[in-house]
Parts: structure tokens; C-alpha cells; sequence
């Protein structure tokens, strides 16, 4: 049974008003809230068992140890993982792919080598690639987009050919929350022996994944976006490919042992955590993920599309406002222009009524450009939102259309 | 903060001012000009100058931005045309002084008072001295140069 008020009540910071109004967070796409459930966690830990992990004979070192590699668990189950040994605790999804690109693709690259990503991409699966371009004489490809936001596949087997050493492409969009292919441009990758990343960062909070269902080579998301305290997110990487690939960073906790002549690596995943890790915010997130799947992820979507499938109704009815990004399939995104307003005066008005959008290019400026366009006011939905919120939106607009009539 | 804070903001001169930009052109025979950009919001816009001596004889921008980044620009323009180089910096000084929160003199200002709703929105405070700045750096130099506020 979804109870709205409950789940509400789980969240402290939805109960609060911004400039006088009942605060309206419609941020999600950008940050989450966190339960208390995940605020307790992070909270008991400090309080009963803080102590660094892997080190100490000692109990509270054990009871972190257990509790991080419990999280590590948590994580595996999330993604239907097959061993915790592929999960890899980063800072992120921006982290994750800036490993991928420099201890996984960069080895093998060579100058004229391609790297194929889409038009629809964050920044953080856009600079990277390039940078590692820079740094091989690679070059940067990219799947073109449509005027609804979809992925154009017309090229897509010319784009996936011998040249190209990964695809790593989102699996839903943040700008315009279009829901990406994702199975099949795998499918079609593998066909041609193409390994392929999937950012999963605006997935998670939104969907079940299923990464051995997928087949996908690499997925990785942030913590914050699902629920979870920022800093921490995850990697998962087959693990045939993560034992193959050099570790990242340099450092304690990823060796074995350490002479000025030679160091051993450590074994799976610790070979890519080097220094102590954010115990703290993997705890979070096994607490996220137990609080998520407690509600049944399946739930939350259907409630979320709910509320997408009724405001984009609502915008749609509305003479003046664009809805930028038009997919068959989205999740959580609704992203808009008011004619003859810009969304940055957007953004102050609805503050005003105490709603919390994001304006601005969202980090996807390429999708930006695309659209002629310098910035969409973007609203985005959490399970914990509400029809009341959806209806506060449209009178944000409203009002933005009467204050510049 | 409540809705009046909000028509403060977007007070008529300033709605007035983004509907219709004055001095919203580009200017062929201009011996200065800049181009400033806010690559947080997107907003970019070129200010071009024609200096007789030290004299600002016509002063334009272009670009795209928000109403108060627009209207900015629009009611500099508007001010500083005909203003001697010192008389413009003057100008700059006090206006920079009213969107920070110190003491200025209205009388330098006259019009341009009403940006001062600005500062209550620290979030939007950069959009207003975009074109400031810009066409600051488009008077020091005799290139084209870009600027940029974050």
C-alpha cells in the first residue's frame, strides 16, 4: 500500500516553508531529499560505531567493516549484480566514469581510436571522453538527437564500427528525462564487440535495474540522487573486465603489501579503493536502498509517472509554455519554456512560492544548443512529491505569465 | 521574502526595459567592444562602444539573458551615453556599491535605482553587472575582450 503521508513523514525536510509558502521540491533530477531512515544511519553510525575499515582487530573497526561490506551487498542485490566483488565505492557517477575512461578504455587506446557517445549526455559522460581524447589522439563520436529528445539510431551502425573502444551512453536523460535504448544499443555494441558504460545516475532513484538483464559492461551512479548522502555512488564492472583493467588511484587499503621495490595490488573490489573510503555515505546508501526497495521500487515509479504524465496534461493545456524534451518514454522530468520569459526569472518567481526548480543548461549544454536554446526551467519528481505539488507547479507558471503579461 | 520583494524585482521600468531593449543593436563603427558571458545561466552579451576622445558618443549591446540581465544592460546604455569616461566610472562605482549592499549616491544613479531590488536575490545579482562589467572591459581596451561573471 503507497501512503503518500507517511512517506512524507519520513522526510523532515519537505515540512518546512521557503518565503512563506509550504516548501515545494521539485529539485529531484538535481539532488534528492534523504529519509530519516538514511539521516539515522549516517547519524548512528558517528554516534556507535565510527572507525576506519579493513584496519582494526578491534570491535568498532569491525562493526564499520561489517556494516560498509553490508552496504557493498546492498548495492550488489540493487543492481542484481552476480558477486560484491563488481561493486566499486566511488564519490559518484562523475568519479566512476572518470575511472573507466583513464584505467579501463585509456590502456587499450590509440591515436584515431573512437569513443562513442550520445547528444543527450551530462557533461560528467561528455569531458572525460574528451579529455582522454586529448590525451590519445582519440576522437569523440556522437549518437545524434531528435527534436523530441530521443536518441536518432539512423547512423548507429556506422558509429559502432572497429574504431570504437567503448560506448558509454546515460540511461535516462536529466535534462529532458527521456529514457534511453539502453538494451538495445548494448546488444548492438556486443554484436560488434564494443564494451558499454551506462550512467545510471538519473535511472536509480526512478527504476529497477537489472545489470546482468542488461548485459551492460559498466554502470554507475551518484548516492544523492537516490536518496543517499552526496559523496558517495558506485561502479559496477563485469568483473572479468575489473580484474583485467590497473587500479586508478594509488594508496592504503588497495595493496597487499608494499616494499620501495614492488607493491601488490589488492583483489577485487579494494584494488580501486585507495585511503579510507566514505563509510559513512556507504552506509547511507544501503540504508537508501533498503528504504527504496522497502517501498518497492516498482511502486514508486508507477506513483512518479503518475504525477509526470498529469503535469505534462496540465503544460501541455496551457497556451505560452513549451514542453522541451517530448520522448515516448521519460521518467521524472519536465522540462519547460514560457514563451517570452527566461527560465532564470522563472526559477526567482517560483521561489517565491516557495517551489524549487532548477534553471539553467542542467550540465547537458549540447542539449542545449541543440534546442537553440540557453537554458529550461526543469521540474523533476521524487516519489514523496504530490499531486498538490504538480497543481503548485502550474500555479508557479501562471504566475510567471501574469507577472510578465 | 514575500511577493512584494518580488515586484521590487520586477519593477515596471525593468519589465519595461526587457520588452523593449533600448540601444539593442549592433554598431559597425564602434572602437571598443567586449564580450561578457555568465557561463552558469548562459547568458551572453556584447557591449559595443564609440568613443569621441573621452566622450561615450553612442553606446549598444546585443545578446540574450534574462529580464534583469536585459534591462541592465538596456538602462546603461541609457545612462552612460554622452557621459565622459570619468563621469562613467563614477557611475559604475555607485552602481556597483547599490547591488553589494554599500552606501551610494541616488543622484548618481537617478533610474538605475530601480536595479536595487537586485541585492535581495544574491542568486541574481551577477545577471545585473553582467553588462557592467563588460562594457567596463570593453572601455579599458582597444581589442575585442571577453568577460565573464560566475
Amino acid at each position: 500500500m503507497f501512503d503518500i503521508n507517511a512517506i512524507r513523514n519520513d522526510f523532515p525536510i519537505l515540512h518546512q516553508t521557503v518565503n512563506g509558502q509550504p516548501l515545494v521540491y521539485l529539485d529531484n533530477a538535481a539532488s534528492s531529499q534523504k529519509p530519516v531512515q538514511v539521516i539515522d544511519a549516517v547519524s548512528n553510525y558517528y554516534r556507535q560505531d565510527n572507525a576506519n575499515v579493513h584496519r582494526g582487530v578491534h570491535r568498532l573497526s569491525q562493526r564499520a567493516t561489517d556494516a560498509y561490506e553490508g552496504s557493498r551487498s546492498k548495492v550488489r542485490g540493487f543492481l542484481n549484480a552476480k558477486s560484491d566483488k563488481e561493486i566499486i565505492f566511488v564519490r559518484g557517477a562523475t568519479e566512476a566514469i572518470n575511472l573507466i575512461a583513464q584505467s579501463f578504455v585509456r590502456p587499450k587506446l590509440h591515436a584515431g581510436d573512437e569513443i562513442l557517445i550520445s547528444h543527450l549526455e551530462h557533461h560528467a559522460n561528455i569531458v572525460p571522453w574528451q579529455m582522454l581524447c586529448e590525451q590519445t589522439g582519440a576522437h569523440l563520436k556522437v549518437i545524434p538527437m531528435t527534436t523530441t529528445g530521443e536518441l536518432d539510431l539512423s547512423t548507429l551502425d556506422e558509429l559502432l564500427n572497429s574504431r570504437t573502444k567503448i560506448l558509454a551512453v546515460g540511461h535516462v536523460s536529466n535534462a529532458l528525462g527521456t529514457i534511453n535504448p539502453i538494451k538495445k544499443l548494448i546488444k548492438k555494441a556486443h554484436a560488434k564487440d564494443i564494451p558499454v558504460l551506462i550512467d545510471g545516475a538519473q535511472a536509480v532513484p526512478h527504476m529497477v535495474v537489472d545489470v546482468q538483464d542488461l548485459d551492460c559492461d559498466f554502470y554507475v551512479f551518484s548516492g544523492h540522487k537516490m536518496f543517499a548522502p552526496t559523496g558517495i555512488g558506485a561502479l559496477y564492472g563485469k568483473e572479468s573486465l575489473l580484474e583485467a583493467m590497473p587500479p586508478w588511484q594509488g594508496g592504503g587499503d588497495m595493496i597487499l603489501s608494499v616494499s620501495f621495490e614492488h607493491t601488490q595490488y589488492n583483489e577485487l573490489p579494494y584494488k580501486f579503493e585507495a585511503g579510507t573510503p566514505n563509510i559513512a555515505g556507504a552506509i547511507g546508501l544501503g540504508a537508501a536502498i533498503d528504504y527504496m526497495q522497502g517501498l518497492g521500487i516498482a511502486n514508486l515509479a508507477q506513483h512518479e509517472h503518475a504525477l509526470l504524465v498529469a503535469a505534462t496534461e496540465k503544460v501541455t493545456a496551457m497556451d505560452g509554455v513549451r514542453i522541451i524534451g517530448t520522448a515516448h518514454e521519460k521518467a521524472s522530468v519536465l522540462s519547460f519554456m514560457i514563451d517570452g520569459v527566461h527560465p532564470h526569472d522563472v526559477g526567482t518567481i517560483f521561489d517565491q512560492q516557495g517551489v524549487a526548480i532548477r534553471t539553467g543548461h542542467h550540465c547537458a549544454q549540447p542539449v542545449m544548443q541543440f534546442f537553440g536554446i540557453p537554458a529550461t526551467a526543469r521540474a523533476s519528481f521524487a516519489f514523496y512529491n504530490t499531486m498538490e505539488e504538480v497543481d503548485a507547479l502550474i500555479d508557479g507558471i501562471k504566475k510567471v505569465q501574469e507577472l510578465f503579461a | 521574502m514575500s511577493n512584494a520583494d518580488l515586484r521590487d524585482l520586477y519593477q515596471q521600468v525593468i519589465m519595461d526595459h526587457n520588452k523593449k531593449p533600448r540601444n539593442f543593436r549592433d554598431m559597425e563603427n564602434a572602437n571598443h567592444l567586449a564580450h561578457g558571458n555568465n557561463p552558469l545561466c548562459g547568458d551572453t552579451l556584447v557591449v559595443f562602444v564609440k568613443l569621441d576622445g573621452d566622450v561615450i558618443e553612442d553606446l549598444s549591446f546585443q545578446g540574450s539573458g534574462c529580464a534583469i540581465s536585459v534591462a541592465s544592460a538596456s538602462l546603461m546604455t541609457e545612462a552612460l551615453k554622452g557621459k565622459t569616461l570619468a563621469e562613467a566610472e563614477h557611475v559604475y562605482q555607485h552602481m556597483h556599491k547599490q547591488l553589494t549592499g554599500d552606501e551610494f549616491d541616488p543622484s548618481v544613479l537617478g533610474k538605475l535605482e530601480v536595479l536595487g531590488g537586485v541585492k535581495e536575490f544574491p542568486a541574481r545579482v551577477k545577471c545585473a553587472t553582467l553588462s557592467w562589467h563588460t562594457m567596463h572591459a570593453a572601455m579599458d581596451s582597444d581589442h575585442d575582450i571577453s568577460v565573464s561573471t560566475e
